[in-house]
């Protein structure tokens, strides 16, 4: 036992505020995500409250003012991107799996890494914060195009507007930071005998998923220095009358956002990867291919980013080339969800919950997917533009991520983290209660956005050219359903919490699964393994006929296995 | 648990590059899309704005040339600690790395003198576009040039000891870095017209 195993019990506070264990960041990174989301699906609430019942006051937020809306849409936007997809996906997931599934002890850089999520909960809280200034929190819409998020004066909440940019910029910081050791203790920190090909998709989707981070967060923080001196020191670099250029910042912003649509989207596909392979009982069908059209995602979402500016002024043969890098991004994602529905084919499917949540994402991903080709095509882009097909669309995209795809892998590994069953019961209840609210939610939207409804109008009664009254039906539609999407996370949150000490003891493996997580008590005690694994065999040996189990573990050698074949 | 109990994952290295080392280069990188999307929004807002040459004929170009012969010296001495700490004489190591750090003071110094005299004759960071841009990337450069003096001196007070000498060479590859940012921005700042 290494010296670093070796240590006292520590005290409550050491514990859980300054661990610089794996497993316990893990916890920090997913609990702080989990509030977030509720603060995030509340002001969903708000906003959705005004425009499926406009100028009513609402339970809990009073009536909405304009200022308020674009504060609470603002806010919804940078919460559920940067607060919840990021931590929960990457940090919390990759935290907790990364060296648990290349079997080593810890992260690369366990201080580090700690350094991470304090640096991450120290822009929670600048955040938090901001809706306590003079004006509010920043109301310029998450994307901060300026003018209007360059200046006070057009924004109308000047204090807000520099600690979001602050909390943003920190929230960056937190993410180099972690992704940089995710990569690191990924490429070094291997368990022996563990190969490039041995290694299980999710940790290569979170490693790909921190390196076109890491390359396309760069401008958008030098982005981030320009627009903080252009709000607080009078300078003018996007201030076309001084010489500057608003452009600029549409360029570094999407420059950064539409990679980092799929920084998020590939550890979803990583998770729904592994469950699919377990509760199918086969070897992923194709593991180099997922990950060759991994790579090609992460090589063609830099490419993309004006298909965000077609409507903003730019030369129509560069969005030309746009569209068509646009389009093309679409085969590798195709091809990839073309290989999950393969290892389905004549698998030996159990549709437990996490199995479900799985599905779930793959079908409502590809109506995002779909849905997207109208909006990178820049002929019909310009007439879609900022309505509210592209909020159907790109919900149809985040919502399987952020949500579907998190559920998925929180029933997954919830025994692993805890030790203990989810309800199934419980679950299913769940999983049905959001899925189908969800999609009464958003198809109306599709529908009211070919229409002419354009986002960001808090009443559209008061706007001669956007009132369409007729329409109102679909957008009251979309409030009820998004109430009945909120009240069923009541159903998780209280399976979450009374699992903990009611649920079924879930033993090491309770999911009869191949990957080294599941080969240590659950949860797994500090220092993971204790006898360090060596690695005999790809992650996903499913379904093997003549063995006594369907599944060899990835740490059982082939000498352990030769007594017990055609038993 | 001590501060120096390193986790096994530390010591790993599947690779065959030290996990040290590794995690510099990934640091690096990070660091280069950071001044690269600074950098090229400056040379595309140059080449739309020809104007803004006679801004930058107000800068001191010598005192530019001057750091960069500076800067340059001090990324001899930093090589030479890492060849110090490669023979594990950790005290040379040391000594070089805090004079390594010397050169980094005295370019600060020289950029205080500068910039007291760009702001002397109503330049600041809000008189323009090439203002704007030049205490801009002139400045975060002298923050990592700040940072890395710090961190300097302290893996100097280990290397000393002949402690975690594995850092000194973390620590030059840095250096490099920052010494390699400032030879893209002496030419687009000063030289350019």
């Amino acid at each position: 036992m290494s010296t670093y195993m070796e240590h006292a019990e520590p005290g409550v506070l050491k514990k859980y505020l300054w661990s610089t264990d794996h497993k316990v960041i893990a916890m920090q990174y997913l609990f702080t995500g989990m509030a977030m989301a509720l603060l995030g699906g509340f002001f969903a609430y708000g906003f959705r409250m005004q425009l499926g019942f406009p100028d009513h006051s609402v339970p809990g937020l009073g009536l909405i003012t304009p200022g308020k809306y674009n504060a609470l849409v603002t806010m919804h936007g940078s919460i559920m991107i940067f607060w919840v997809a990021m931590p929960v996906l990457i940090a919390a997931f990759g935290n907790f799996l990364i060296p648990l599934m290349v079997g080593c002890d810890d992260m690369a850089f366990p201080r580090i890494n700690r350094l991470s999520y304090q640096i991450f909960l120290l822009s929670v809280l600048v955040l938090l914060a901001s809706f306590f200034v003079k004006g509010g929190p920043f109301g310029g819409a998450w994307t901060a195009y300026p003018p209007l998020s360059a200046s006070g004066a057009y924004n109308l909440t000047p204090a807000g507007a520099v600690m979001w940019l602050l909390a943003v910029a920190l929230e960056f910081v937190a993410f180099l930071l972690g992704g940089i050791n995710f990569t690191v203790t990924a490429m070094n920190s291997r368990a022996p005998g563990m190969k490039m090909y041995d290694i299980p998709i999710l940790v290569w989707m979170i490693v790909l998923a921190n390196v076109i981070f890491m390359a396309s967060v760069g401008p958008l923080i030098a982005g981030a220095i320009m627009l903080l001196f252009d709000q607080t020191m009078a300078t003018g670099f996007y201030d076309p009358t001084r010489g500057g250029d608003p452009l600029l910042w549409q360029h570094l912003f999407w420059f950064f956002g539409h990679p980092e649509v799929y920084v998020v989207l590939l550890p979803a596909m990583g998770i729904v990867a592994e469950i699919i392979a377990v509760f199918a009982r086969k070897k992923i069908f194709g593991y180099k291919t997922v990950l060759y059209t991994a790579w090609a995602v992460g090589f063609l979402s830099f490419v993309v980013w004006a298909h965000h500016q077609f409507v903003a002024g730019i030369d129509p043969r560069m969005a030309n080339i746009f569209s068509i890098t646009t389009l093309l991004i679409s085969i590798p994602i195709a091809e990839m969800v073309f290989l999950y529905i393969a290892t389905l084919y004549g698998g030996s499917i159990h549709l437990d919950t996490p199995m479900l949540w799985a599905l779930g994402f793959v079908v409502e991903f590809l109506i995002g997917g779909v849905t997207g080709i109208f909006l990178g095509s820049s002929g019909t882009d310009i007439y879609l533009h900022d309505t509210y097909f592209l909020i159907a669309h790109f919900h149809y995209t985040f919502v399987p991520i952020a949500i579907i795809a998190t559920f998925a892998g929180i029933t997954f590994w919830y025994p692993k983290m805890f030790g203990r069953m989810l309800n199934e019961t419980l679950g299913k209840i769940h999983f049905w209660g959001t899925i189908i609210p969800f999609n009464v939610i958003f198809i109306p939207l599709f529908i009211t956005g070919i229409a002419g409804d354009q986002r960001r109008v808090y009443n559209y009664a008061l706007f001669a050219e956007q009132s369409r009254p007729e329409l109102q039906h679909l957008r009251t539609v979309s409030t009820i359903a998004l109430l009945f999407m909120l009240a069923f996370q009541l159903v998780f949150l209280f399976n979450f919490f009374w699992s903990f000490r009611h649920g079924r003891e879930a033993g090491a493996n309770p999911w009869r699964s191949a990957t080294l997580e599941w080969t240590v008590p659950s949860p797994p005690p500090h220092g993971n393994f204790a006898e360090m694994p060596t690695v005999y065999r790809g992650p996903y040996e499913y379904g093997l006929p003549g063995h006594a189990e369907d599944f060899v573990p990835q740490n059982v050698p082939d000498s352990a296995l030769a007594g017990e074949v055609k038993a | 648990m001590s501060a120096t109990a390193k986790p096994l994952a530390n010591t790993r290295s599947g690779t065959g590059i030290p996990t040290a080392r590794l995690i510099t280069w990934w640091v690096i990188a990070s660091e280069i899309v950071i001044f690269g999307g600074l950098l090229a929004s400056y040379v595309m807002h140059r080449i739309g704005h020809p104007e803004w040459a006679d801004a930058a004929s107000h800068t001191n170009t010598w005192a530019g040339a001057f750091n960069t012969f500076v800067l340059l010296t001090s990324s001899l001495c930093a090589v030479l600690a890492h060849k110090a700490a490669d023979a594990h004489d950790g005290p040379r190591a040391a000594k070089l790395l805090r004079l390594t750090s010397l050169g980094g003071l005295i370019f600060l110094c020289v950029k205080g003198f500068e910039w007291t005299a760009d702001i002397h004759e109503g330049f600041v960071l809000s008189s323009g576009g090439f203002w704007s841009f030049y205490y801009t990337l002139a400045g975060l450069h002298g923050l990592h040039v700040l940072a890395g003096m710090i961190i300097m001196l302290i893996v100097a007070a280990d290397a000393a000891k002949n402690q975690e000498l594995q850092r000194v060479e973390c620590i030059g590859l840095y250096w490099h870095f920052v010494d390699i940012v400032w030879i893209f921005l002496f030419p687009l700042l000063y030289i350019a017209r």
